[in-house]
């Protein structure tokens, strides 16, 4: 980890209209992630984590405040801008996975790829590593729904990581997982950041998965309300 | 824009190898625009096949000479004095005597029972003489021989003979009071003459009374499509009230009878491809609901939503042409070449052949890419719109 912000919240606010009723995310949230971090944000239900994720993962935007990346200010961008800027920055690691169905492991790994110049020889090539980081390369060409949950979140893994971003937000990622394999799957993003020195938010209902983490933040009616560091 | 090409290119792909989740619903919205499809295309190639038919009865070498204001053969009367005045008229090619080839005929309406339908249905019984089946092209005797001038004798169109009962090779048929054998089977190349019965001239006007009586002249033009000097000598001569038209565009007039049942076509295909429409519509707007959770994180790895637009809209217009491939060649196999005969221009069955052309496969395909690109751009458009967020919502 270095000192190096990647990512700064400056009083940040996000308020949602429901009929007449104004609702309140977040109001004045300051937060900075590190280059290298391993952040786990807990929280209960409706306390605003997964807004979070998706105001740092540039598919939400703040009502106030400004929300800086790598020294860039990401929240005034355009929808296409965003994309973009999602794309060369961001990976995504969702609950359920979110594979597509009718391709196969090696083809869903491919994706964020094909957005890049990188010719059909240098994607393959990507995606072989890829999927011998994340231990499937044997599976390459089968089908995820033929997969168990946990290969599939390997596989999804391997999407996040496939076009080397600098930061990985993973939204629950063992919530859909056993405990064996949640482990698993919770010590792979681990030796993402320590070994290829990946920042991670992961955003977490559970606390054990929070202990991967290097830091921890409790977030309850959108406010930090302790900050625990772990090792 | 490589990246576009390739973003919108796996879409595509992705939602066509997703098809077989909404099977159903992508075959009845197929099947809804192949049947529009295939009804309009039943009419046109109806329509098409009567103008071929008749129109391949016309040649610009031949000009035909009726009443002014009768708009057909069958309301035309010629008496010999105005024969004569004008095919003296410039134009006209004449013999070695120096004689205007021209061919005078007489044209009544006799009956005949059509074998489809056991009823009757009126006939063209055509008064002609030698000089005027050589202005007929691609006539042929198929079967016994020509009638002979001043008998009871008359040869039958090939169309006659398939279409109608009573006409057979020898057979003897009665007309009114007067009694006709059958001596002959004539071909013209399927075109509309071959929906008459010929008989010769004089012996036509002798056994219906009609005098020294015509009803029109065809004649052989000096330079084809050229009639301009007949229709000089028809302005400057007030005993002439003719109207003077090539033979081609005689039968283009005769083969507008059928429009009215291309509009009727055309309306049909109309309202039935609002009903394809809304089958469109909605399989899209499933299609879109289906992979809303794909579409979003395609969005959130960085697809843009040019992607989602033009892949939602692909596989709608993919869908629609594959609907209108099926009506096209259902149209084609069911319909090209069926032979019918309905009333032409002059009240008699003109038989014909249901035809599809290169361009009536062109506009079945239109119709169905237009029902296609209608029914895939509003929910393409809501699949452009669709929330990113919707990637992190619950639920496998």
């Amino acid at each position: 980890m270095t000192d190096k912000i990647l990512y700064d919240l400056r009083g940040v606010s996000k308020e949602f209209v429901k009929g007449k009723e104004k609702i309140t995310i977040f109001d004045n949230l300051n937060m900075s992630i590190k280059e290298g971090e391993f952040l786990a944000i807990m929280g209960p239900s409706g306390s605003g984590k997964t807004t979070l994720l998706n105001l740092l993962g540039g598919v939400d935007k703040p009502t106030s405040g400004e929300i800086w990346f790598n020294d860039s200010r990401v929240d005034n961008l355009s929808e296409s801008q965003l994309a973009k800027w999602r794309a060369g920055n961001i990976g995504f690691i969702f609950q359920f996975y979110n594979l597509m169905p009718m391709l196969n492991a090696e083809r869903n790994v491919e994706l964020p790829l094909l957005l890049t110049n990188l010719s059909s020889k240098q994607r393959k090539q990507s995606v072989a590593t890829a999927m011998e980081l994340v231990g499937l390369s044997d599976r390459a060409k089968h089908m995820t729904s033929e997969m168990s949950g946990g290969q599939q979140q390997r596989v999804a893994i391997a999407r996040a990581i496939v076009s080397d971003p600098k930061l990985i937000l993973c939204d629950e990622p063992t919530g859909d997982l056993d405990r064996k394999t949640a482990d698993e799957i919770l010590s792979m993003l681990q030796l993402l950041n320590r070994d290829f020195g990946k920042t991670i938010l992961m955003v977490t209902h559970d606390p054990s998965a929070a202990t991967y983490a290097k830091r921890t933040l409790h977030l309850d009616k959108g406010e930090f309300v302790e900050k625990e560091l772990t090792t | 824009m490589t990246s576009i090409f390739s973003q919108i290119f796996t879409v595509i792909m992705m939602n066509i190898r997703s098809l077989p989740r909404r099977l159903w619903m992508s075959f009845a919205a197929t099947l809804a625009i192949s049947v529009v499809v295939a009804v309009l295309l039943s009419f046109l190639s109806m329509s098409n096949g009567f103008k071929k038919t008749l129109e391949g009865a016309g040649s610009d070498k031949t000009a035909i000479i009726t009443r002014s204001g009768s708009k057909s053969e069958l309301n035309s009367v010629l008496s010999k004095d105005v024969i004569n005045i004008i095919t003296t008229a410039p134009g006209i090619v004449k013999n070695a005597d120096g004689n205007p080839i021209y061919s005078a005929e007489l044209y009544v309406i006799v009956d005949g029972i059509k074998r489809t339908t056991n009823t009757k249905a009126n006939l063209p019984l055509r008064g002609i003489a030698a000089v005027g089946i050589d202005l007929r092209s691609n006539f042929e005797i198929v079967e016994g021989r020509m009638f002979e001038p001043g008998r009871n004798e008359i040869i039958v169109g090939t169309a006659i003979l398939r279409e109608f009962s009573g006409f057979d090779l020898g057979t003897t048929v009665k007309f009114g009071k007067s009694e006709w054998t059958v001596v002959g089977i004539f071909s013209t190349g399927g075109s509309a003459f071959e929906s008459e019965l010929w008989a010769d001239a004089r012996t036509l006007q002798s056994q219906f009374r009609r005098g020294n009586s015509f009803q029109t002249i065809r004649v052989l033009l000096e330079e084809p499509g050229n009639i301009e000097g007949m229709l000089e000598a028809v302005k400057q001569d007030p005993r002439l009230i003719l109207d003077v038209q090539t033979e081609i565009d005689y039968f283009k007039e005769q083969g507008e009878a059928l429009s009215g049942m291309v509009n009727l076509g055309w309306i049909l295909s109309i309202v039935m491809s609002l009903g394809a429409l809304a089958g469109a519509l909605n399989t899209m707007y499933t299609s879109v609901a289906d992979r809303e959770r794909e579409i979003a994180t395609l969005r959130a790895i960085g697809f843009s939503n040019i992607s989602a637009f033009f892949g939602t809209l692909a596989e709608s217009l993919i869908l629609s042409l594959i609907g209108g491939v099926i009506g096209t060649l259902a149209a084609y196999i069911f319909m090209d070449g069926l032979t019918t005969s309905t009333l032409g221009g002059n009240f008699t069955q003109v038989a014909f052949s249901f035809h599809m052309s290169a361009d009536l496969f062109k506009s079945g395909l239109i119709l169905a890419l237009a029902i296609g690109l209608i029914g895939g751009f509003f929910p393409a458009l809501r699949a452009a719109r669709l929330p990113v967020v919707l990637a992190f919502r619950g639920g496998a």
